[in-house]
């Protein structure tokens, strides 16, 4: 029963779509976009992968930058933690870019994003040594796509377990 | 090595104080000059060795049908086809009866014929101007036969500089990446092949990234990024023995790669500490120089043509800018001031341009600016290209450009493009699978 007023409901929404055609499918993409994006850092959570439970893999950058954002700070104090726990681990903070821009711009852009990471872990009491940046610029992106949201996915610091 | 292997031998070069076609190349050619190119001419016994050695029914008229593709393609000249030619080749190649050249409107004729001499390839060719009824050129060279094709490239560069006055650039390689695969797990292959995208061949495997290959000033050499055993770092190839070794032993990423104009040093970045700074390193004594040192991004680095200067890419100013310094590192200047960003600076090798990749409002464009920044020219708009490099005679840049992908991320591609620096001309050029990262080579023959 539920599951048909779902439908009904989907359906005067299509039919609503039909009608304002155009107008209605540009709203739907914007709300969806600003479901899953901050200024233009992206917040949601379908690529991220979890070193283990309440540890995210990775944090997002706005357009050009490297600067953390609060959630960024958050993911990582989680990661610092974790890592202190197991002293064993090491890991490698792989920078990423998205693909509007340059080649060799963003090779440079990775290594800061990924170094700007790597600087909080240190901060968090996590030993240099333990950490290895590699930068992969806009070479190995998580989504194909190519609109905002697809790139927000994209700029990112992931952190990989080396050992 | 190379050039070895090609003797030319001069026949004439008749010096004429008559005023001889000219093609114009500084502007856009809207009206490319009418060209007939006579398949040179083969005699039977000839014909039949190279059938044998190199599986070709007909040597004269493959040289002559890459002479014509290599006029076409350069946008200033028009081959005429061949069905309207009214004089055999062999006889053309004596004395043209040039009031037939002239009715069927042609103002050049090319025309030549080919031997088989000595296990060697032996052609000579003439240009006439058909309206002077006067022989502009004549050259003969031997070589071994499966350099065929270059035999075409060379005739072609010799009849381009007799009728614009300036090198030609279709004896040259293009050494760019092959990509192939998912966009989010790219195969990467170092790749080369003739300028007209023929004899390609793939350099390495792909089982590592590898990226921004450049040619060293003889064309023998490879500077490129490879990520071998996900260490990303600057190597150099000898194209001839395959020989790899990494440039240098540094702390960090090494990326952005170039030789300087003399062939012995190579300038790259270094990214340490979530900075980079550009760095030479003397491939003689293996002598670092830093020559940035700040914390902000410097990369892209390329020289002028004589060393004195360096052009790089640094966001100092907040954002990607062009900047221009003395080759110690001095006297940093910003020379772009347009609006957006800039990247991919690559110095002309003519010494008075700089071409790179603008990013305003979502596009991208190819474009060029005086070394000191002024009389910035945009050659081409797209929603991705980028990666200038320039033909040996400075006049067309070759680049590469992507696709958008559709609602589901499908039907990428990455294709190697050129344009003359007129903003004419625009070709994409052919390769087997996808392409980026162009390198035009030198002038292999001169």
């Amino acid at each position: 029963m539920i599951l048909s007023k779902i439908f009904k409901n989907t359906l005067l929404v299509l039919t609503a779509c039909l009608v304002l055609s155009a107008c209605a499918t540009k709203k739907e993409i914007a709300t969806d976009i600003k479901g899953s994006m901050q200024g233009d850092v992206y917040t949601g959570t379908d690529t991220v992968e979890y070193l283990a439970e309440g540890v995210p893999d990775r944090v997002f950058f706005a357009t050009n930058e490297s600067i953390l954002t609060t959630a960024s700070r958050e993911t990582l104090r989680a990661q610092a933690a974790w890592l202190r726990k197991n002293s064993g681990i090491n890991v490698v903070l792989e920078g990423h870019a998205d693909e509007r821009g340059t080649r060799e711009y963003n090779l440079a852009l990775g290594e800061r994003r990924a170094n700007a990471a790597k600087d909080y872990l240190m901060t968090y009491g996590i030993s240099s040594n333990r950490v290895t940046v590699l930068s992969y610029g806009k070479e190995r992106p998580v989504d194909s796509g190519s609109n905002p949201l697809s790139w927000s996915k994209n700029r990112r610091s992931v952190t990989v377990k080396a050992n | 090595m190379i050039k070895k292997i090609i003797t030319l031998i001069l026949i004439l070069i008749p010096i004429n104080s008559f005023a001889l076609i000219e093609v114009d190349i500084t502007r856009g050619n809207l009206d490319p000059l009418p060209v007939a190119v006579s398949p040179l001419s083969i005699d039977e016994k000839s014909r039949q060795s190279f059938e044998k050695v190199l599986k070709k029914k007909n040597i004269g008229e493959e040289i002559s049908s890459i002479v014509e593709n290599n006029l076409s393609t350069s946008g200033l000249f028009n081959p005429l086809s061949k069905e309207a030619f009214l004089q055999a080749p062999d006889i053309a190649n004596l004395k043209p009866r040039f009031e037939d050249w002239n009715l069927i409107k042609a103002q050049a004729l090319i025309t030549g014929k080919v031997n088989y001499v000595d296990d060697k390839l032996r052609v000579e060719f003439r240009l006439w101007d058909v309206l002077a009824a006067k022989e502009m050129m004549a050259l003969a060279f031997t070589t071994v036969p499966s350099n065929w094709r270059r035999v075409g490239h060379i005739i072609s560069d010799k009849v381009y500089e007799r009728l614009t006055g300036e090198k030609g650039y279709f004896d040259t390689r293009i050494i760019y990446v092959a990509e192939e695969g998912l966009k989010t797990e790219r195969i990467k292959k170092l790749a080369i092949m003739d300028q007209d995208g023929f004899n390609n061949k793939f350099l390495t495997l792909g089982n590592e990234l590898v990226l921004t290959p450049r040619f060293n000033p003889t064309s023998q050499m490879v500077t490129y990024l490879s990520y071998f055993k996900n260490l990303p770092r600057v190597y150099l190839l000898d194209i001839e023995t395959g020989t790899q070794e990494v440039v240098g032993d540094f702390p960090g990423m090494t990326f952005a790669p170039r030789f300087s104009p003399d062939g012995k040093k190579i300038i790259m970045s270094l990214a340490k500490d979530g900075k980079s700074d550009i760095y030479t390193m003397d491939l003689e004594n293996r002598i670092v120089d830093r020559i940035t040192n700040h914390p902000s991004i410097d990369t892209s680095p390329s020289y002028s043509p004589d060393g004195k200067y360096i052009t790089f890419n640094s966001d100092r100013s907040g954002y990607q800018q062009i900047y221009v310094m003395k080759s110690d590192g001095n006297d940093v200047k910003r020379i772009s001031f347009g609006n957006g960003l800039y990247g991919t600076p690559v110095w002309s090798p003519r010494g008075d341009l700089i071409a790179f990749t603008k990013l305003h409002k979502g596009k991208f464009y190819i474009g060029v600016m005086r070394t000191d920044g002024k009389g910035e020219r945009l050659l081409t708009e797209n929603y991705y290209q980028e990666a200038p490099s320039w033909s040996p005679n400075g006049r067309v840049l070759i680049f590469y450009r992507e696709t958008k992908t559709n609602d589901k991320g499908e039907g990428f591609t990455a294709k190697l493009w050129s344009i003359d620096l007129t903003g004419y001309n625009e070709r994409q050029i052919k390769t087997p699978t996808d392409a980026s990262d162009p390198s035009w080579s030198s002038l292999l023959s001169n």
